[in-house]
């Protein structure tokens, strides 16, 4: 049986991270990886998809991008590019086709069942992503057998669709980037909207997430939270990469002739019901997005940068309507498909420990999991805002490896 | 939101317990089949239109939970509809409903966010086509069509902050999702 100090699951840009911290400290390891490095962003993504954070954000461990577009936003095969020269330039141990099967408590370490033959390891770390499963909520059964329902994680282009109009569930940064593109090719939209985070991609000159990176935001620590459970589950931010640095929101999908409708609450007999909520999940929404351009404000201000941005402004309130449908004929309507656009969470089927909660999310503190020597990155808000970014990754894998080598150090002592 | 101090929440006093809420919340994190609550009402006719209810007991926190008094609710309808008027029409408690849960809810979330309230007041309309009850035309739901619910606030806080107490309101509010989501309903006889 092969043996590792340290096994890493997972050569997406929290293993390569981790990866790289623990090679500074000599510490001896693998990173298991399913299928070949960037195996997510290579084979689970739509075809249009670009990463959400501009390039001079991907920034990993002694490396970053170094090309000519820094404020560009990298394609999907510009994102496998990148890491896999990440993970040359690093050295990075990376056992690519190895499947893990099963993690089992052995000893003083684990053991790790994979398609190529079981390892033994005494520290694991779980990297292998926040996004591996859709999530699809139970009422999906209720829907006509004529009514194709794919999740996200199928979707890859508007041409592979049944003809026909598209019912899209979930406002994150998924849903409102499938309302567009489908949209865009005259298709009868409807987006069907509960709890968002509205985003513009940029304020005041620059982009958003180069201020969220500037007053601090993105490095907010998830001790540092009243409510951290909250924080986590909230969805994704309504943004998409284009070169045009296009801002996304309900108001401009609907002003392009998607029909916006409240979260879906049902379906039966053919019919979707849609909460009577949307006017206040926009008013939170633009309520949070206000908060958060206010807080640039006063950073602005009080490090006496006022003159050098643009001036303080808002954007329009969201505008719904005021009577959006509350159900709907899905055969009537010519709705052909549902795009579950719901969330996402990650697969433990192979995690043979007792460590997930009753929900099914793993048990951590700041990305030390209640077993020992086992450790997790990239989940949404795991140590700070930026935990499941790229950005995110190489701050925490710092942390982590530096508290998996106390534990190697204190178990040799 | 980021944590608050205890100094700054201590001075304000909308007469919200919020630090028992919190224990509540963080009990029912490690018990939670105690979160399975039920409420209860029974209601007797009493002539022509007008009923009372009758609300009591109730179940939670794993046990029967008894109040030691009775509260009693009438309703009725008004003269124009051949009634006696003697109480509110039940859509119209259904509205009182809605105000008093989004109004309890302002005053908890104004407590747990350092907001010192001065007065709330909730005033609130519902639309109704009632060819729907009447039966008259079936396009047409029995139910309200919209329900505006207007707040005047008057408290420490700015405009935003006011807006987004009441966004919070309803977005914990039971009556809120009582109105704006389907509900199974059950019905037996005997």
């Amino acid at each position: 049986m092969r043996f590792a100090t340290t096994i890493i699951i997972g050569a997406g840009q929290s293993g390569l991270a981790m990866s790289r911290h623990l090679s500074a400290r000599s510490i001896d390891h693998v990173v298991l990886e399913r299928g070949q490095v960037a195996n997510s962003w290579r084979t689970e993504r739509w075809d249009s998809l670009r990463l959400l954070t501009p390039n001079w954000q991907s920034r990993l461990p002694g490396y970053a991008y170094s090309g000519d577009d820094p404020d560009g936003f990298m394609t999907m095969p510009q994102v496998v590019h990148f890491f896999r020269r990440y993970a040359e330039i690093s050295f990075a141990p990376v056992v690519t086709g190895t499947r893990v099967i099963r993690v089992a408590r052995e000893d003083a370490g684990y053991e790790v069942t994979t398609s190529q033959g079981p390892w033994r390891c005494r520290m694991l770390v779980i990297a292998s992503g926040a996004c591996n499963i859709a999530t699809v909520p139970t009422l999906t059964t209720g829907l006509p057998h004529q009514v194709t329902s794919l999740t996200a994680l199928q979707y890859r282009n508007p041409a592979l669709l049944p003809d026909g109009g598209v019912m899209i569930v979930g406002a994150s940064a998924t849903g409102i980037q499938l309302a567009r593109e489908i949209q865009a090719t005259g298709r009868r939209v409807v987006l069907s909207a509960g709890e968002h985070v509205r985003m513009p991609r940029t304020y005041r000159g620059r982009d958003i997430l180069w201020w969220m990176d500037a007053i601090g935001a993105m490095d907010l620590r998830y001790d540092a939270l009243e409510d951290i459970e909250r924080a986590r589950r909230l969805p994704s931010l309504q943004l998409v990469g284009t070169p045009e640095r296009l801002a996304v929101d309900l108001n401009s999908l609907r002003s392009a002739g998607v029909e916006i409708v409240g979260r879906l609450v049902g379906v039966r007999d053919g019919r979707a019901h849609f909460s009577g909520s949307l006017a206040n999940h926009c008013m939170l929404a633009d309520l949070k997005m206000n908060r958060l351009l206010a807080g640039i404000d006063e950073w602005v201000g009080t490090n006496g940068l006022t003159g050098r941005f643009p001036s303080p402004h808002r954007y329009e309130p969201t505008n719904v309507g005021p009577e959006a449908r509350l159900s709907m004929d899905l055969h009537d309507s010519g709705i052909r498909t549902v795009i579950w656009a719901t969330g996402y969470r990650p697969d433990y089927s192979w995690l043979d420990v007792p460590v997930l909660d009753r929900k099914g999310r793993i048990r951590h503190d700041g990305g030390v999991v209640a077993a020992p020597g086992m450790y997790v990155l990239g989940l949404p808000f795991m140590r700070r805002r930026k935990s499941s970014f790229i950005d995110g990754a190489g701050q925490d894998a710092a942390d982590l490896a530096a508290h998996l080598n106390q534990s190697l150090a204190r178990a040799a002592a | 939101m980021t944590k608050m101090t205890s100094a700054a929440a201590a001075k304000i006093n909308n007469g919200v317990n919020v630090d028992a809420l919190l224990g509540a919340r963080t009990s029912l994190e490690q018990a939670p089949e105690a979160a399975q609550f039920k409420w209860r009402a029974s209601c007797e006719w009493l002539n022509g239109t007008h009923s009372r209810s009758m609300i009591g007991s109730f179940f939670g926190l794993g046990a029967e939970q008894s109040r030691n008094k009775n509260f009693r609710l009438e309703a009725d309808h008004p003269t124009v509809f051949a009634s006696e008027d003697n109480a509110p029409t039940p859509v119209e408690i259904v509205l009182s409903g809605l105000a008093s849960c989004l109004t309890a809810g302002v005053a908890a979330i104004a407590q747990r966010r350092g907001i010192q309230l001065h007065s709330v007041k909730a005033t609130l309309e519902g639309d109704m086509d009632i060819q729907g009850i009447l039966g008259m035309d079936d396009d047409v739901r029995n139910g309200f069509g919209a329900i505006r619910v207007h707040f005047d606030i008057r408290a420490d806080a700015s405009e935003d902050d006011i807006k987004a107490l009441v966004a919070q309101s309803q977005k914990r509010s039971a009556v809120f999702d009582v109105v704006t989501n389907p509900t199974n309903v059950l019905v037996t006889v005997n």
